[in-house]
């Protein structure tokens, strides 16, 4: 594995009974990338992502997620990474800060640089007045923000992130994208599922899965290019449909 | 007239869903509610299907009022509501004859209406729905909506998290039923969509933006547009939030999306100033405004 | 009409695929039933006991072959020492010390009296007196047979006689206990989950928007399951008769006829639970623990309700149970007809409505 590159598949594969949900896949990433991972829903996305950040063993093939095998390392992957996704983040029960100091302690920060990170997350987002607040009383987009800092706490090299600004406001979004450049900037890799074709257009490369395999590989431009598209939604249509 | 809402009001507790909202849908029109999660769509739904009883204000649905004449409402309308609530661990079949059912209808009696639909999901008829694919679900749902051949329809946020190629699917069986004489009122927020729609309202924090035509309204976005892309889109994107004249930065796609505070811009003086900022390939051109940009604009006001 | 068979046929659908309610439904109330009557029992048999005998002449001897002989009993040590006596308690297993005082069958002769001290360990108070009463009575046997000879002045021979439980069988109590219980909680935790699940899973909203009424959606649910509590109690019924030999005196018809209106009212109850719980965690936790402590306290299953105190007893009268356990042992036991029971007939029927009526009444036809 070369020195830059942060996550290394190689066939990947992973069978359900008479059913195979990832077929063969190939690809890398390298550090500081912002690498969409696309594809429809039952393409075989998720079961990939599963598979990558520890919590699902492989069929066959070979994988690396921040230099340790997803076979017998997935603990290690685990502590190194971070994750988000859209169906859970966060506690709705649990204040802003609670939330932070939890996950702060469940990735092993002391209690010093949690209550650092608190104050400084709060901070950047502008979060002052609601800090004490239920993170359930707050609106989708601003949830979705802390969860990424939160994600983010432990200073991950790689951030996983699961389709996380599905429902979210435009503006918010967009704001969400700009906390992920800056990450991205300062040399964390970022690993992304969206269903919004236009924040494919802000990743570094693409790739897309259709039934279990990848289908394409590259970056939007030359993938708009390729497939002799204006924009990456029709590029996906092409794909997906042919 | 088909929906008539005037000034419907519903908080829960501090939190206002719904503020002074009016809205007049046509009879056979394909009408789209859209903004982001937490905007009222739903409850407004809710309260348009009798679910909900608002605080203030009145609305008609076919002619009927919806706290008054409540049940004939429940007897008129197809109703698919946010997320999937089927019977899960019934059939697709046996879903269907459910509904036609309890509707005092069969499914042969309107299949015409729900052939174009059904028919993709049919090879599957005996299977349990809760094993279903996110897309066949949508199907189902719309099926089962339509089975007793409503007047209107009520869809909320029926694409949301569903893939482009089977969004673009569910829209033009919509288009198709449109024709076939329904009202359609669609919620969303997926912004491109609402290009399918007769007329949209863009709604954010329980308050109507705008009701127009897609088309029309883009025209009230204030100020011209451009597209602005570099060679390293994040310093791009710093150097446009620090310059002094900026009025709006947003990422869009490739591209930025500026719009500068002075009526006499010149992109030519912004694009020298990024030059010496370190930034190369620099494409600056104008470009018209998209539902997306209108509805940001008219959000921060 | 169509409607609701409609409606109907979705609920069996859910019944039966559902394989946890399923073994609810069927497999708890067999299992309980087969506890009951096998395990729980307040008789007592091969009761271990030591003797410590400090004459070993014909009279003890033959107290003790009496009591070897007995099913109850079962000599497990012989004691020496009256200090062995705590140890041997400590020990555990033996639950009674029968100790006979020196130059029994002397004293018996000459003085006509004679000791013997029965010893038990009351720790468990409800066993050592049965063991103590069995011992008495063995002793009485014992006694009436030396006594034939002699006749006494005045004799007062009490004769105790059971009336329609004349070995005091505790199955007899527990069988119809137990069918009341299990008919009721089973029958009203299923129907408590029933509207619930309906709120959970979201489908709720689906059946308001359309044009069925909140009757025939009550009335609905607890259809289905009418059939199958039937199944329920029959099989109860059989196990009681054959397999526990628990008489059924009266009419079975009656019987039958009584329990299909027992698990109406259950059922009823359920659904009502059903209307105004949220979440089906919620609605289990109140027929679990809100139903069964008062079914099991409060009904005379187990404690008898005329010995409690009179704001329990009144409390009792609020309990469908408590009526129906009034039935089944009248029936089963008694032979009783439907006039000694109409009253507590008429309180069940009486129950029903009430509750179906608050359903309906308490049924939200909005989502708030």
């Amino acid at each position: 594995m070369m020195e830059d590159t942060v996550i290394q598949v190689e066939g990947l594969t992973k069978v359900f009974g008479d059913f195979t949900a990832v077929n063969n896949i190939s690809f890398h990433v390298n550090k500081g990338e912002i690498f969409g991972f696309l594809g429809a829903n039952g393409a075989g996305k998720t079961t990939a992502m599963k598979m990558l950040i520890g919590i699902s063993a492989p069929s066959s093939g070979l994988a690396h997620v921040a230099g340790f095998d997803v076979y017998t390392q997935t603990e290690s992957i685990k502590k190194t990474i971070g994750y988000m996704s859209q169906k859970f983040a966060l506690y709705d029960d649990l204040t802003v800060r609670e939330n932070i100091r939890f996950f702060g302690g469940i990735y092993g920060l002391t209690k010093t640089r949690i209550s650092q990170k608190s104050n400084q997350l709060i901070e950047e987002l502008g979060l002052e007045k609601v800090a004490k607040s239920l993170v359930g009383s707050l609106p989708l987009g601003w949830k979705q923000k802390i969860a990424f800092s939160v994600a983010m706490l432990h200073d991950p090299k790689i951030v996983f992130l699961d389709e996380p600004t599905g429902g979210v406001d435009p503006i918010t979004r967009r704001q969400f994208w700009e906390m992920i450049y800056k990450a991205a900037n300062n040399g964390t890799t970022i690993f992304v599922t969206t269903h919004y074709m236009d924040e494919a257009e802000y990743c570094d490369r693409v790739s897309i899965m259709v039934d279990g395999r990848i289908e394409a590989l590259d970056t939007p431009k030359n993938l708009k290019h390729h497939y002799r598209s204006e924009s990456m939604n029709d590029v996906f249509l092409k794909l997906a449909r042919s | 007239m088909s929906i008539v809402i005037e000034n419907i009001s519903k908080s829960y507790g501090k939190v206002s869903a719904l503020d002074t909202i009016s809205m007049d849908i046509d009879q056979g029109e394909l009408y789209g509610l859209i903004g982001p999660d937490g905007a009222g769509k739903t409850t407004l739904f809710r309260i348009l299907t009798t679910l909900l009883l608002p605080d203030k204000g009145m609305a008609t649905v076919a002619g009927y009022d919806i706290i008054k004449d409540f049940k004939a409402i429940r007897k008129q309308v197809g109703y698919m509501p946010g997320r999937f609530s089927l019977y899960q661990d019934l059939t697709v079949e046996e879903n269907l004859h459910f509904f036609a059912t309890i509707f005092g209808t069969t499914i042969t009696e309107n299949y015409d209406l729900i052939k174009d639909i059904y028919v993709q999901i049919e090879p599957f008829k005996n299977r349990r729905a809760g094993k279903l694919s996110g897309g066949m679900k949508q199907k189902l749902a719309l099926s089962c909506a339509l089975i007793h051949k409503p007047k209107v329809l009520f869809l909320d946020e029926p694409t949301t998290g569903v893939d482009p190629v089977s969004r673009k699917e569910f829209w033009e069986m919509l288009k198709r039923l449109q024709e076939k004489g329904i009202t359609i009122l669609v919620s969303t927020p997926y912004m491109d969509e609402a290009a399918l729609c007769d007329r949209i309202a863009l709604i954010q924090d329980g308050k109507i933006l705008e009701i127009d035509t897609p088309g029309s309204i883009v025209k009230h976005y204030p100020k011209p547009i451009y597209n602005i892309g570099a060679n390293n889109t994040y310093r791009l994107i710093e150097k446009l939030n620090t310059y002094e004249h900026k009025h709006s930065v947003f990422p869009f796609g490739e591209y930025i999306h500026y719009t500068d505070r002075r009526d006499d811009f010149n992109p030519k003086a912004l694009k020298n100033y990024l030059e010496t900022e370190g930034l190369e390939d620099i494409h600056i051109e104008k470009t018209k405004a998209t539902i997306e940009d209108t509805f940001m604009e008219l959000a921060k006001q | 009409m169509k409607r609701f068979i409609g409606f109907v046929k979705k609920e069996f659908f859910h019944i039966f695929r559902d394989k946890r309610s399923l073994f609810i439904l069927f497999g708890m109330p067999v299992a309980q039933i087969m506890l009951f009557g096998f395990a729980i029992t307040n008789e007592i048999n091969n009761v271990d006991i030591a003797i410590l005998d400090r004459s070993q002449d014909t009279s003890t001897k033959e107290i003790i072959s009496k009591i070897s002989e007995s099913e109850y009993f079962s000599i497990l040590q012989i004691v020496k020492e009256e200090a062995e006596i705590e140890d041997v308690f400590k020990k555990g297993k033996v639950k009674a010390v029968l100790y006979f005082e020196k130059d029994f069958s002397k004293k018996l002769v000459k003085e006509h009296t004679a000791k013997v001290q029965i010893v038990t360990d009351a720790t468990d108070p409800n066993v050592a007196n049965t063991i103590s009463n069995y011992i008495n009575s063995i002793l009485s046997n014992y006694q009436q047979e030396q006594n034939r000879a002699i006749t006494l002045e005045y004799q007062i021979l009490p004769q105790s006689r059971m009336a329609y439980n004349p070995e005091l069988k505790s199955v007899y109590m527990f069988v119809p206990g137990v069918m009341t219980v299990i008919l009721m909680l089973v029958s009203a935790m299923m129907t408590s989950i029933s509207i619930t699940r309906e709120k959970e899973l979201g489908t709720m909203e689906i059946l308001l928007v359309s044009p069925l009424n909140p009757f025939q959606v009550i009335i609905g649910k607890v259809f289905p399951y009418i059939f199958l509590s039937i199944i329920n109690a029959a099989a109860i019924v059989i196990l009681s008769i054959f397999v526990f030999h628990v008489p059924v005196n009266g009419s079975l018809v009656l019987l039958g006829l009584e329990s299909v209106l027992f698990i109406v009212t259950s059922l009823a109850l359920g659904i009502l639970i059903s209307t105004i719980s949220a979440t089906q965690q919620t609605a289990m936790m109140i027929s679990l623990m809100g139903l069964m402590l008062p079914v099991i306290l409060l009904s005379g299953f187990i404690f008898p309700i005329s010995s409690m105190p009179l704001p329990l007893q009144l409390i009792s009268n609020i309990v469908p149970a408590k009526w129906f356990i009034i039935i089944v042992k009248g029936i089963m036991l008694k032979g009783v007809g439907i006039h000694f029971i109409w009253k507590e007939t008429l309180v069940l029927f009486g129950m029903t409505l009430l509750f179906i009526g608050l359903s309906v009444k308490k049924y939200k036809i909005r989502l708030e």
